[in-house]
């Protein structure tokens, strides 16, 4: 439980008037995300900088500091019977709030209970003139003011330090009940969309090695009614089945080195199948790719099925990793992070070579 | 760049070689209606009103005010609260009415592409036969469009379970401030890089005109029931939402009324609303029948052990639609009982509800004007509504003197100056009360990395650095000032 704001204000300051880079690091568990971090820059530690500032369970809202782990803040939730809806991947122990941020990572409840992005109310933010400011709020409607909260989310600390977040939390679910039946892929998309039409509590929607995974939670009874409404076998240890499937330690991901690609695409759409082992999530939105290609030959195929590509995790990080950017974005984007961060002090070429 | 300037006629002119004629607005009277937006006070005649009808006219209006720095409005339905649509005396008022073709419903993805003049509502209504609904329904949902709730990132009753805006929203076609054509966010459910798209929802305006949006789609719940509970308190009302959250019940919609609303719109539509209680709970539960029948009875017996002195809880649609008709009719049954009421909005945190209430009503009786309260509670976003007359001398200024002291008390407690109408010219000095300078400048940065000219929407959302200044220094000599006439009384 530390407030470390002055030494990190300092440090960007000093950092700044010396013409230094900064790579921001909280826990250190997302380092093989994005492109490689800049050898040249300092680190700026967020680890130390911890703690609950506050939390009402019957106002849905808690703010803590950004280094402090996502363990903790789901511990402390856990005790009032509430939790963070989103589903954030834990990578270690020391996985922290500001980093999931940053990085915008949601878990498989993520297009029912809406991401990271989503569920943030306010911010904390040190700019790159070492300013110390306040967006948002603690309320969860505020209009007053650009959005600068949300605009974090993905913007992987290229427009400043996150230092607070207050954030929207809920109810943990009574029940939870897991379905699985065999399905191939292409016929999966389809059934995964057509379940969540339904006015039903599913809050996870996945297909692996030939087998449809659909997840209700909600009231007991309303959980029990689908189960016996729906087709699939209850699934024994599915609660075990979601855990891996969040924290990306399935079988799946194993592989660290080998090239791991994500399509974040419309739910519905038809992707080419390609040669090598695919996953899909979120009822089709996210799809994930093992197999050896390049970028810019997935980025016209993720642009067809309505959506984007990433190399998420593994192969080469020295070149773009992400979805290149029409030239007219580009120009705002440069312009945006001039705005936050003119010196260009923070993660210099973590989100994109030219930014 | 070198400065252009051209006159209201030139001006004319270079759009009606590519818009027709009839819809370049010149004419004192034509353009009239488009003097102001739902906040009527506030006015202003523009230059010119301008009625494209493709994206490529859109973005030929937009290069030739960005080539001539003239100012540019972008207009829905024209519904906002806050004065974000009042045109700019020398500016172009860009009305986006034309655009009001649903283009494509995909059921299957569950998910609606929309012209911006496309009327909340009728999503809705076109996505019924597929059992979709759009999720944010704000109180003006029959007229306002799509492209004005992005701007406002507008919300209403069912927030707390469902979003607002910016969380029901997939993708926006823009039109920078320099006439580029740009898309925001995708088919999917996050993009590579900034997120531009959270950026420009709720930005009045001020980075962009959308021109295109894509919308997800919900699944319309098998049934949805009301719990209406009166309560001989604020403060236990207060408590029983908090209770029923505790509970781990997240309401589809949970609104409240003070005893002023209570009998003004139980006079007004007969909801047999229980007239002695000092506030009314509405809840709303829905979701699959076991779901509700399970929730219903759970709430029903929490709000008796909270206090509550009267409950009915609808057995079908019919009484449903019964019970909301008093809230839904809340507004105009208050302007029944007065000339004219001014609608604020700002949100709290709630457990300071009935502190909040409780001030509000002293300043009543200080500023001598009646207030009436609706409140969105599960979202803690406040309605206060004052009652006054405009043909009063003096009595706006009151109404708004009033309504600024109500807004300063809510970010004193934690909370905001706007749930969800907007900060546009109305609540521009409140801004000084919620933001530093350092703040306010970021926000002009950002609004200059999409708009170096600063020609979209001028005046709005975020004040200028110099009228805070002034806007404070002026508060804390009235503070001193009344200080000491308090030391002398």
């Amino acid at each position: 439980m530390a407030d470390q704001i002055d030494l990190l204000q300092e440090q960007v300051q000093h950092a700044r008037s010396n013409n230094r880079k900064l790579n921001i690091v909280g826990g250190g568990t997302k380092a093989f995300m994005g492109r490689t971090a800049d050898p040249d820059a300092g680190t700026l530690s967020l680890a130390e900088h911890t703690g609950l500032v506050e939390y009402h369970p019957v106002e849905l809202v808690l703010t803590v500091r950004a280094g402090t782990t996502l363990a903790e803040i789901e511990a402390i939730l856990a005790e009032q019977g509430q939790c963070l809806h989103f589903e954030p991947p834990h990578f270690g122990e020391a996985s922290t709030i500001g980093g999931t941020l940053a990085c915008n990572l949601s878990g498989p409840s993520r297009p029912w209970a809406g991401s990271v992005r989503d569920q943030v109310l306010g911010v904390r933010l040190l700019n790159g003139k070492g300013e110390h400011l306040r967006f948002g709020g603690q309320v969860m409607k505020n209009v007053a003011g650009y959005d600068v909260s949300r605009l974090q989310a993905g913007a992987m600390g290229t427009l400043g330090v996150i230092t607070e977040i207050s954030m929207k939390v809920m109810p943990k679910p009574a029940e939870t009940v897991t379905l699985v039946q065999d399905m191939a892929m292409e016929e999966a998309v389809s059934y995964m969309n057509r379940r969540a039409g339904e006015p039903k509590p599913i809050t996870g929607a996945c297909w692996l090695d030939g087998k449809v995974y659909l997840r209700l939670a909600g009231a007991r009874s309303a959980v029990e009614a689908t189960a016996e409404q729906w087709q699939g076998s209850i699934m024994e240890g599915g609660e075990q089945f979601w855990r891996q499937l969040q924290d990306m330690r399935h079988a799946f991901f194993a592989d660290r080195d080998a090239p791991l690609w994500r399509f974040s695409v419309g739910s519905a759409a038809n992707l080419p199948v390609m040669e090598g082992q695919w996953m899909i999530d979120w009822a089709g939105a996210q799809r994930w790719y093992r197999g050896e290609a390049k970028l810019g030959d997935l980025e016209p195929i993720a642009k067809a099925a309505g959506g984007q590509v990433s190399l998420f995790r593994g192969g080469d990080r020295a070149g773009e990793v992400i979805h290149s950017q029409p030239a007219a974005l580009k120009v705002i984007q440069r312009r945006v992070k001039q705005s936050f961060d003119p010196d260009g002090v923070f993660n210099p070429g973590r989100l994109y070579s030219w930014l | 760049m070198s400065k252009a300037k051209a006159n209201k006629a030139q001006l004319a002119e270079l759009f009606r070689s590519f818009i027709e004629p009839e819809f370049v607005i010149t004419d004192d009277e034509t353009l009239k209606p488009y003097e102001c937006d739902g906040l009527a006070m506030y006015r202003t005649l523009p230059l010119i009103v301008v009625l494209p009808e493709t994206v490529e006219q859109v973005q030929r209006v937009m290069r030739i005010c960005h080539e001539h720095e003239v100012p540019v409005v972008a207009r829905g339905a024209g519904t906002g609260l806050s004065a974000g649509a009042m045109p700019h005396k020398e500016g172009v008022v860009l009305s986006l009415a034309k655009f009001n073709r649903i283009l494509d419903i995909d059921p299957l993805s569950r998910t609606a592409r929309l012209q911006p003049g496309v009327r909340n509502l009728a999503i809705s209504e076109q996505a019924a036969p597929y059992g979709l609904y759009y999720g944010p329904d704000p109180s003006s949902q029959i007229a306002c469009t799509i492209g004005g709730n992005v701007a406002e990132n507008a919300g209403g009753v069912h927030c707390l379970k469902y979003g607002l805006t910016v969380h029901n929203l997939l993708s926006a076609e823009v039109i920078t401030a320099e006439g580029e054509r740009i898309t925001l966010g995708s088919d999917s459910l996050d993009s590579c890089g900034m997120d531009l798209l959270a950026l420009l929802t709720g930005s009045e305006g001020l980075l962009g005109v959308v021109t295109e949006v894509k919308v997800k789609l919900l699944p319309v719940p098998e049934v949805a029931r009301v719990i209406m509970a009166g309560f001989d308190s604020i403060a236990k009302a207060g408590d029983a939402v908090g209770g029923v959250i505790n509970h781990g019940i997240i309401p589809g919609g949970l609104e409240m009324m003070d005893s002023h609303a209570i009998i003004a719109a139980d006079d007004f539509c007969g909801a047999g609303y229980p007239r002695e209680a000092k506030a009314l709970l509405l809840c709303e539960v829905d979701g699959t029948e076991e779901e509700v029948s399970e929730h219903i009875a759970e709430a029903e017996a929490l709000f008796r052990e909270l206090g509550a002195t009267s409950i009915r809880t609808s057995k079908n649609e019919q009484e449903r639609a019964l019970l909301w008709k008093g809230r839904k009719s809340a507004f105009p049954a208050v302007g029944r009982i007065s000339p004219d009421y001014y609608c604020m909005d700002g949100t709290i945190p709630r457990r300071h509800l009935a502190k909040v209430l409780l001030e509000m009503e002293k300043m009543s009786e200080e500023f001598g004007l009646r207030i009436a309260n609706v409140f969105h509670a599960g979202d803690g976003n406040l309605h206060p509504l004052i009652l006054f007359d405009a043909n009063a001398p003096g009595e706006f200024e009151r109404t708004e003197a009033f309504g600024s002291k109500i807004l300063e008390l809510c970010v004193a407690v934690g909370g905001c100056i706007t749930g969800e109408h907007g900060v546009g010219v109305e609540k521009i000095r409140q801004m000084a009360v919620q933001f530093n300078d350092q703040e306010l400048q970021q926000f002009h940065d950002v609004k200059a990395a999409f708009d170096p000219l600063g020609i979209l929407n001028p005046g709005k959302g975020v004040p200028t650095l110099k009228f805070c200044q002034e806007y404070r220094s002026l508060e804390h000599k009235q503070q001193r000032h009344e200080q000491a006439g308090a030391h002398h009384g």
